[in-house]
């Protein structure tokens, strides 16, 4: 093994090291190679053929530009919820505080359906509305800023309660406007916490399944999602092709998870925090 | 407008203007986003009038979904806790080569679509997967059966207990442990008398959350379940199809049974969090900081 | 029992915490390691307990004639009070005291009439009588660090170790409690290191003291050796004494 033989203080050091990468492995790793190898079990070219197609590549645009539109849109709201959290004390600021969580806590399928409900042409607000939402990008948009808010604002709200007061009133003291301060003094120190927040929600986003399917109507070439070409392709037995879109939308949660790490080393040397 | 006072936690007062737009701005998009769904679900449950409610949980196809829930949660959520606890234990105790992508590794599940937690054990098990043939020779079902079920389900929700206790042993430190070690403990004294005495509001909230993620997962099961009726459909599954059918008030309905869990959920954590602050504004001394070296980072 | 240290080195992440330390303690001496924060000694103390091990197999500790370098601390059992006293938040004071014992295999744990006496007997020792059924939590921290050191001494170690022991606590109680466990010490003769940065403490304290800094020992004697004559200019400058160049 990679470890150094080495004495550890504590008990339990190698029992439970060994039960966490056999559970890893069962569950992870061992199917990850599995895909990997289903992947590219004829070569490159199914591969390719599958995650180019003009389908998967409309697909990518819900997947990959709605979610990074969501990300975007929770980034704001997400920054002003944060800021009314940690600046200002009103009633209701804890239920307010609390129920962020709320997409976290909810099951995709009920919010799902619950979107749905709201949005659709009858539906409570959908009704109201002069535009189509629900069946259109518009409600993919709407599920994925839903699912992703929670992340922008627990990363973004930590930062925040720990600013230093002298900060902005040094910056004060020095004559500078509350607008200056904001954009001098208080906005890039919660700027790492601000793109990781974002880079989280994209990543949830990216992958989202159960709250997307029951509002975008799965129009193909218009509001499909990548994971339910997926359970498509499943469905009718195309395995290779199957494997080949979920090993490229696995791939860019690699590539988002080392982005957030990155982020994440960032916002703690910017704000002395843990990384 | 008085009794509705923004005080700023700041001395520097942000504009009365500003700070009031903002809370309404903030107020009302939480509003909008957050919980008009949440009342949605309840307002259309309950649209046809209590006995159409009630109505659902009657149906026995429905009444199998929640049993069958019920079975898949039994033995994916022990099966994680003790996951989590062992990987907390590691990650938080012990310092070795690769800990840091261990505890990535451990996170995967919450950043890639639950469709391809269902994806990886249908190339392994499905009728065309590596397995597949051979199982099928057996008479060993694993997709469109139970065991794929907890399968998908142990495989979207074994983060949760770790990461909940790992934030949460890392911030009470080793010392006592190590205290408990110099007076004579072995292995698992140390873990029953001391961890877990010590961590147990933590893992239980932790468990609760992992449980009701389970109880509510849907893209992984709905891929290696089949959707087969009495057989493979949870309450996930069941609400897609009651919605499906346009039977709305008993998709609704069923729904809400998740959503009080969630509820649930998010209660016991403010309820948590109330303790541990109480906890840590006490006027003790700082005695859970952990020990380390002033030159070692602490992450 | 007395403890010998040899040629020890640490490394944390390529900063050397301890560099080739060698240091010996009599059976019933009083020691004090003093240095300023991040110059090694907390570590020292813990590789003795056991709670952290040396880098290389060139350092060894011995306890009397016995090698522990590699010991656990369970199989040391060396009696360490920790800086911010580790007390079991969750358990009562008596509960605290007697978990060194209740811990032990049945054939060697003794009856529980015996642990609740010596319970009664290390609180009166610490003089804390009637606290037992009291919480952690409830007590203020001067209390606290005797009680840790009751738990400590429960199991009877043949050795004491103590991390920075007044460092939590206010000077009155500080005060107080330094002239307590000379006296404390006196009556039992346990042999006792303790780590400390406050160098008043030290000379006051103990009958040896150690400097160290930067993971060397810059000097070790006693308290009127090294005040009579620092062994360098680090020595000197730190306790604020002239040093001829």
């Amino acid at each position: 093994m990679f470890l150094p033989i080495r004495r550890q203080i504590l008990p339990g050091f190698h029992l439970c090291l060994g039960f966490t990468l056999a559970y890893l492995s069962l569950l992870v790793l061992i199917p990850f190679f599995a895909l990997g190898l289903r992947t590219f079990s004829d070569g490159l070219t199914p591969f390719w053929v599958a995650i180019s197609d003009p389908r998967a590549l409309a697909s990518y645009k819900n997947s990959f530009g709605i979610a990074l539109l969501a990300g975007g849109f929770d980034g704001i709201i997400g920054l002003i919820i944060a800021w009314v959290l940690t600046r200002y004390s009103f009633p209701g600021r804890r239920a307010l505080d609390a129920i962020i969580d709320l997409p976290f806590a909810l099951p995709t399928a009920v919010a799902g359906i619950a979107l749905a409900a709201l949005y659709s042409p009858q539906g409570w607000i959908g009704r109201l509305l002069p535009f189509k939402v629900a069946y259109t990008p518009l409600g993919i948009f709407l599920a994925l800023a839903f699912v992703g808010l929670p992340f922008v604002v627990r990363t973004i709200q930590p930062v925040l309660a720990q600013l230093p007061v002298e900060l902005e009133e040094a910056a004060a003291c020095l004559g500078a406007n509350r607008f200056l301060i904001f954009i001098k003094v208080l906005l890039p120190a919660v700027l790492p916490a601000f793109l990781t927040g974002i880079t989280l929600a994209f990543g949830r986003a990216v992958g989202e399944y159960g709250s997307v399917i029951f509002i975008a109507g799965n129009i193909a070439y218009f509001t499909e999602i990548t994971p339910l070409l997926i359970v498509m392709k499943l469905e009718q037995f195309e395995y290779v092709a199957a494997a080949s879109l979920g090993f490229f939308m696995l791939l860019t949660s690699f590539v988002i998870l080392f982005l957030v790490q990155i982020l994440q080393t960032w916002n703690a040397r910017r704000s002395g925090g843990p990384a | 407008m008085s009794s509705l006072a923004l005080t700023s936690r700041t001395p520097n007062h942000d504009p009365k203007l500003v700070a009031y737009t903002l809370t309404a701005l903030a107020i009302s998009a939480v509003g909008i986003f957050l919980v008009l769904p949440l009342v949605a679900v309840f307002a259309e449950a309950f649209s046809k009038g209590p006995a159409v409610y009630f109505g659902t949980f009657r149906d026995p196809v429905t009444q199998n979904a929640i049993w069958l829930t019920l079975q898949v949660a039994v033995v994916a959520v022990p099966l994680n806790t003790i996951f989590g606890l062992a990987a907390a234990w590691t990650v938080t105790r012990f310092t070795f080569p690769g800990r840091r992508f261990l505890i990535s590794l451990i996170e995967l599940p919450l950043w890639v679509s639950p469709v391809i937690g269902g994806l990886l054990y249908t190339l392994i098990f499905g009728l065309q997967g590596w397995l597949g043939p051979w199982l099928d020779e057996r008479d060993i079902h694993i997709i469109f059966a139970y065991p794929g079920l907890v399968l998908a389900t142990i495989f979207v929700t074994f983060p949760f207990v770790t990461r909940v206790l790992i934030p949460l042993m890392e911030s009470l430190g080793q010392a006592e442990e190590e205290a408990a070690v110099t007076l004579g403990a072995r292995g698992w004294q140390v873990f029953w008398r001391i961890t877990l005495p010590r961590i147990k509001l933590g893992l239980f909230y932790g468990v609760i959350l992992c449980n009701a993620r389970a109880m509510g997962e849907f893209g992984a099961v709905s891929v290696v379940s089949g959707h087969i009726r009495n057989r493979t459909n949870t309450i996930p599954l069941q609400i897609e199809i009651l919605h499906s059918e346009y039977q709305f008030a008993h998709a609704f309905a069923l729904a809400s049974l998740l959503s009080m869990l969630g509820i649930l959920t998010l209660l016991l954590k403010v309820y948590l969090e109330k303790q541990s602050t109480r906890r840590t504004a006490s006027p003790a001394p700082p005695e859970r900081l952990r020990h380390r070296d002033p030159a070692v980072p602490t992450t | 029992m007395s403890i010998r240290v040899q040629n020890i080195s640490k490394v944390f992440e390529r900063f050397p915490a301890l560099n080739g330390v060698t240091l010996e303690v009599k059976q019933g001496d009083l020691l004090a390691l003093l240095g300023p924060s991040g110059s090694g000694k907390t570590t020292l103390l813990r590789i003795i307990a056991g709670l952290e091990f040396p880098h290389s197999n060139d350092g060894k500790v011995f306890f009397e004639d016995r090698e522990v370098t590699w010991s656990s601390a369970y199989e040391r059992r060396a009696g360490f009070v920790f800086q911010h006293y580790a007390l079991f938040n969750h358990m009562t004071i008596a509960e605290n005291i007697a978990f060194g014992l209740r811990v032990r295999p049945r054939k060697t744990r003794p009856p529980e009439a015996e642990i609740q006496k010596k319970i009664k007997d290390l609180l009166a020792m610490v003089q804390l009588p009637g606290l037992e059924h009291r919480f952690p939590t409830q007590l203020s921290g001067g209390q606290r660090q005797r009680i840790a050191l009751a738990r400590a001494l429960a199991v009877e170690p043949k050795i004491l170790l103590l991390d920075e022991p007044f460092g939590a606590l206010d000077a009155k109680v500080r005060k107080e409690l330094r002239k307590w466990l000379r006296e404390f010490h006196n009556q039992t003769g346990l042999t006792t290191i303790f780590v400390t940065h406050d160098q008043d403490e030290a000379f006051e304290l103990a009958d040896h003291i150690v400097i160290l800094h930067e993971g060397k020992i810059q000097q070790a004697g006693t308290p009127h050796e090294i005040l009579s004559r620092p062994a360098n200019r680090f020595v000197a400058e730190f306790l604020d004494l002239p040093f001829p160049s």
